[in-house]
């Protein structure tokens, strides 16, 4: 019997998860509370569905013809949470010849998830908030494992997409976008940054949740206010 | 220059000069040309007549008094002076010609519902002469008028035009009209045997019938100031060559589908010379196609509402079949691919010509990549596998309507419309009573033993039963369709581009696909109780427990899928056909999967009564839950081999859901398309649209007059739709996951 774990869904058809079109396997649990979760339904680490990694893999090779120029990616809820399942997962993934990524909030103690980001191609990165005190008002955690996290790819040449929300009132300033570009320009394993406006799609899934929904009155960024941002970035060569 | 010399100097051979003179081009789409300043005074001067048509409900004008044939009207134009291509259907663009040769009645109540009379001269010729739609009601049985009416068998070609038939419209360029008579008078003088029984009396009529199509097709030309009987010289002359005769194919029939073949590449043959030699520039070459493919887009027909709730948005299927891989492994891509695909930049989107691509990995990264940026910017491209059809139609095939694939000039098909195999479910389940009126419809069967919770094995029996009524009563309404339509409403002139001897095929369909599929799957694996009204008919189901649904590449139920296809396509093999032809299936619905759910009552997989089913193959809307792959897996997963008449999807994606930005975009569409088509899949319709979109143009249509989405198999405007098939579309599965 194989290590098992709890996922949430599979998205065959994933073509913002990474390079290419992904196979994405989204786990069950996540330590975070974001304000603006758009798969609240994923948070309770009980929930979800029992699954093997083998299973999982049988599955994806299934699907070779439509990923072999992308990949799979871990997503969730917080892969890294379930390290043992997401490290078992991605050495099968290897074996059969896919590339992987894993789409992580970097909340979880490197020293628990180290063998599965060295097993991974390559890692999405969430950062919530360049202020550690902001991120832990928008999510409930402070930066400081995600930086670490950050710092060991850098160390072993691991390549990064950093992913950023950007919701208005609380990570969206030029202010912050200059933090945010002074921090992240001497990584040279961030390969690009994905900005991510905060959008409302996934609102209708708070209604029947235990915690209340803050962010209704919040409107998603305009198209002007993104491409700011993103100049601020590019002005430190980055890639965004 | 001269042409590579060939087997298609001494015969018929249209292939054969092909393969010998084109050029195939690995480049991309940066020779393209914009369109000219006459272009555009041309196009303005249609868009406006298009708006008018529109404001008129639909129809411009009508010539209720002269009954449409080759040589019926005089010369029409839109503007003598800026068009480069001539000819229209009638003496005014957009004015609909009647033809009645397929049913007087279509076309009494078709002027009757744009408030015209029928001319008393008209009415009084077919007081003398009969249609094709007399000839079937002559001959059909009681069976088929009740299955007719109560709807498991519909839209059938018996009171109109077939189509579905590609007429070889690139041999009047290659070969002039003189030699194409010269040939089939030979073919006449020869066919004569010791029997004269009917099929060789048939032949030798059909003939003579083709003969005079030929030389009136000639006078058409000449009418317009043009000597077709030569064979064309430049590309200039080469596509008004073959619109002249694709022209006269439209004045003489109203069919279903009057698809153009496979033309780009045998064009291009013709423009690369006059490239090498100077004669026209990439400009000019461009500007021509520009006002061919307009005028293809002005081909119109007098349709009943009756009609048009079936196959809606006015559809012509002007298919013409693009790219494709060559027999001797060149891939079959040419600059004039990439002209056609370009007339959606140039006039903007459209639903016709049906821009039809002959998908295969084999295509080069350039075409591929330039196809997906065409169907994000437009939703007006749909794809069929080449390296599927390739062993079985070789290398000049080309699809008629939506996804028929024939030879061209060498193969056509007796259209057959569909079968509907939910209501045939639901008539296992009711003693062959219709579920809606009670009428006996199908032969009295014993009712269900396990009818408190239904036994599949028991409910497969009785489906099975009803095949074996359900196939043989299809096979032989057809016969007598198509027996009467050579009689009475023959296809003089698209016959007289083919071949004498001819493949037929009996194109069956079927309706209903993924909800039998579905249904089957729930009395499989859940618990299914029917609820029985006052009559003993069934008026919904209860379901205990969840079962796999089609459409989320699962074994379980994907199975029964193939199990459906092959047992019902192994049930039509087994019957006689007119002219021996060869029984084929479609799994295709066009929009008539709205009004075949309308007329079908509660399905066991939780379909309520009335609803719409979804189109052709596609998985029931909301039921697939993994992703558009897993969806695609499935619909791959149905074989072709029983299905040879082509199997529809339509998939529909938001542009973010597509990814991040353009490269990204492409570059995952044709990863989609070179994953599914390597599964075996047949046909795919790519819609990249936003629904808000959508939304607002149902409400606001006159701001979007060129929306063009595609729908199971060709494309509309779809504000054409009626708003009952509008939200069919919308609120069928857009894959939104961003």
């Amino acid at each position: 019997m194989g290590v098992t774990g709890r996922i949430h869904s599979i998205e065959t058809f994933g073509a913002v998860d990474g390079p290419g079109i992904r196979f994405v396997v989204f786990f069950q649990g996540c330590p975070l509370r974001c304000l603006y979760c758009h798969n609240p339904d994923s948070w309770d680490a009980s929930g979800g569905r029992e699954a093997t990694a083998e299973e999982l893999v049988e599955q994806i090779k299934r699907y070779r013809n439509f990923i072999k120029n992308g990949g799979v990616t871990l997503s969730g809820g917080e892969p890294l949470l379930q390290s043992e399942f997401a490290l078992e997962l991605l050495r099968l993934c290897k074996q059969n010849g896919f590339h992987t990524a894993v789409d992580t909030s970097g909340c979880i103690p490197l020293a628990k998830c180290k063998a599965a980001v060295d097993e991974v191609d390559m890692l999405l990165l969430d950062i919530k908030a360049i202020d550690s005190a902001l991120s832990k008002r928008i999510t409930g955690a402070g930066t400081e494992n995600a930086v670490k996290l950050l710092e060991y790819c850098e160390s072993v040449g691991k390549p990064v997409w950093i992913r950023h929300v950007l919701l208005p009132g609380y990570t969206l300033d030029n202010e912050q976008a200059r933090r945010m570009g002074e921090f992240l320009k001497d990584f040279r394993c961030v390969e690009k940054i994905e900005l991510l406006p905060f959008h409302k799609i996934g609102e209708y899934k708070w209604e029947n949740h235990e915690i209340p929904y803050t962010l209704a009155e919040v409107q998603p960024p305009q198209p002007e206010q993104v491409e700011e941002y993103r100049q601020i970035l590019m002005s430190y060569g980055l890639k965004a | 220059m001269e042409f590579k010399e060939g087997k298609w100097q001494h015969h018929i051979n249209v292939r054969d000069f092909i393969v010998r003179n084109y050029t195939p081009y690995d480049g991309d789409e940066s020779f393209l040309a914009s369109p000219t300043e006459r272009t555009l005074a041309l196009w303005n001067k249609v868009k406006a007549l298009l708006a008018k048509e529109r404001e008129n409900g639909g129809v411009l004008d009508i010539d209720e008094h002269t009954i449409s044939t080759i040589t019926s009207h005089k010369p029409g134009y839109i503007d003598k002076d800026l068009e480069l291509i001539v000819g229209l259907q009638t003496d005014e663009p957009l004015k609909r010609a009647i033809m009645p040769f397929g049913g007087i009645r279509m076309v009494r109540s078709s002027l009757e519902a744009y408030g015209r009379k029928m001319d008393p001269e008209v009415e009084k010729i077919f007081q003398f002469r009969k249609t094709h739609n007399d000839g079937v009601f002559d001959a059909y049985t009681e069976d088929m008028r009740k299955a007719r009416h109560s709807g498991i068998i519909t839209g059938l070609p018996d009171s109109y035009g077939r189509g579905r038939i590609i007429g070889d419209y690139r041999r009047v360029p290659l070969y002039g009209v003189d030699y194409l008579i010269a040939q089939k008078k030979k073919a006449k003088e020869d066919y004569v045997f010791d029997i004269m029984n009917d099929e060789i009396i048939r032949q030798r009529e059909e003939l003579s019938e083709q003969i005079r199509a030929l030389e009136a097709l000639k006078e058409m030309a000449s009418t317009y100031g043009y000597d077709i009987s030569r064979p064309a010289q430049d590309v200039r002359e080469a596509i008004q060559w073959l619109y002249f005769a694709y022209l006269a194919a439209v004045k003489e029939q109203n069919g279903a589908a009057m698809s153009i073949g496979r033309i780009s590449t045998f064009l291009d043959i013709y423009a690369e010379r006059d490239l090498q030699e100077g004669r026209y520039t990439e400009s000019e070459i461009q500007e021509f196609v520009d006002h061919f493919v307009m005028k293809l887009r002005m081909v119109r027909f007098l349709r009943t509402p009756a009609y048009d709730e079936l196959f809606s948005g006015d559809p012509t299927w002007v298919t013409e079949s693009l790219g494709g891989v060559c027999i001797d492994g060149r891939h079959m891509v040419t600059k004039m691919t990439y002209r056609f695909l370009h007339t959606l930049t140039n006039l903007g989107a459209a639903p016709e010509p049906n821009m039809t691509v002959l998908w295969s990995q084999r295509l080069p990264q350039n075409f591929k990549n330039y196809c997906a940026r065409m169907s994000i910017e437009t939703s007006s491209i749909q794809y069929e596998n080449d390296d599927l059809m390739r062993p079985e139609y070789g290398d000049d095939y080309g699809i008629a309507c939506c996804v028929s694939a024939m030879k061209i000039g060498k193969m056509m098909q007796f259209f057959g419309a569909r079968a509907n195999l939910a209501k045939a479910l639901l008539y296992a389940l009711n003693g062959g009573k219709d579920e809606n009126t009670g009428e006996q419809i199908g032969p009295e069967m014993a009712l269900i033993k396990s009818d408190e919770t239904l036994d599949f094995n028991e409910v497969w029996r009785k489906y099975d039963q009803i095949c074996n009524w359900l196939s043989r009563l299809y096979i032989n309404t057809l016969n007598i369709i198509h027996y009467m339509h050579d009689k009475y409403c023959y296809e003089s002139l698209q016959m007289a581009l083919h071949d004498e001897e001819i493949y037929r095929t009996s194109a069956c369909g079927l309706a209903g696909f993924s909800v039998v599929v579905d249904s089957l799957s729930a009395i499989k694996y859940a618990k299914v109780h029917p609820i029985r009204n006052e009559k003993g008919l069934t008026v919904d189901f209860k379901i205990e427990g969840d079962y796999p649904k089609f459409g989320n590449n699962d074994p379980r139920v994907d199975e029964i899928a193939r199990m459906v296809v092959e047992h019902f396509m192994k049930k039509l093999s087994k019957h006689s056909t007119y002219r021996n032809s060869k029984p084929t299936m479609s799994i295709l619905t066009i929009t008539s999967n709205v009004v075949y759910g309308k007329k079908t009552g509660a399905t066991p997989d939780g379909r309520k009564a009335g609803e719409p089913f979804a189109p052709g193959a596609n998985p029931m809307h909301g039921r697939d839950s993994n992703g558009c792959i897993a969806s695609m897996m499935s619909v791959a997963s149905i074989p072709y081999e029983y299905a040879k008449d082509g199997i529809s999807y339509t998939f529909s994606i938001v542009p973010a859901a597509l990814g991040k930005d353009l490269e990204q975009r492409i570059k995952n569409l044709t990863s989609l398309l070179d994953g599914y088509f390597a599964e075996d899949g047949h046909h795919i319709n790519v819609n990249v649209i936003n629904r808000e979109v959508l939304l607002d143009a149902m409400e606001h249509p006159e701001k979007y007059p060129q929306l063009t989405i595609r729908v199971s198999g060709y494309a509309v405007n779809f504000i054409k739709l009626s708003r009952e098939q509008q939200l069919d579309v919308i609120n069928r599965t857009f894959h939104t996951r961003f």
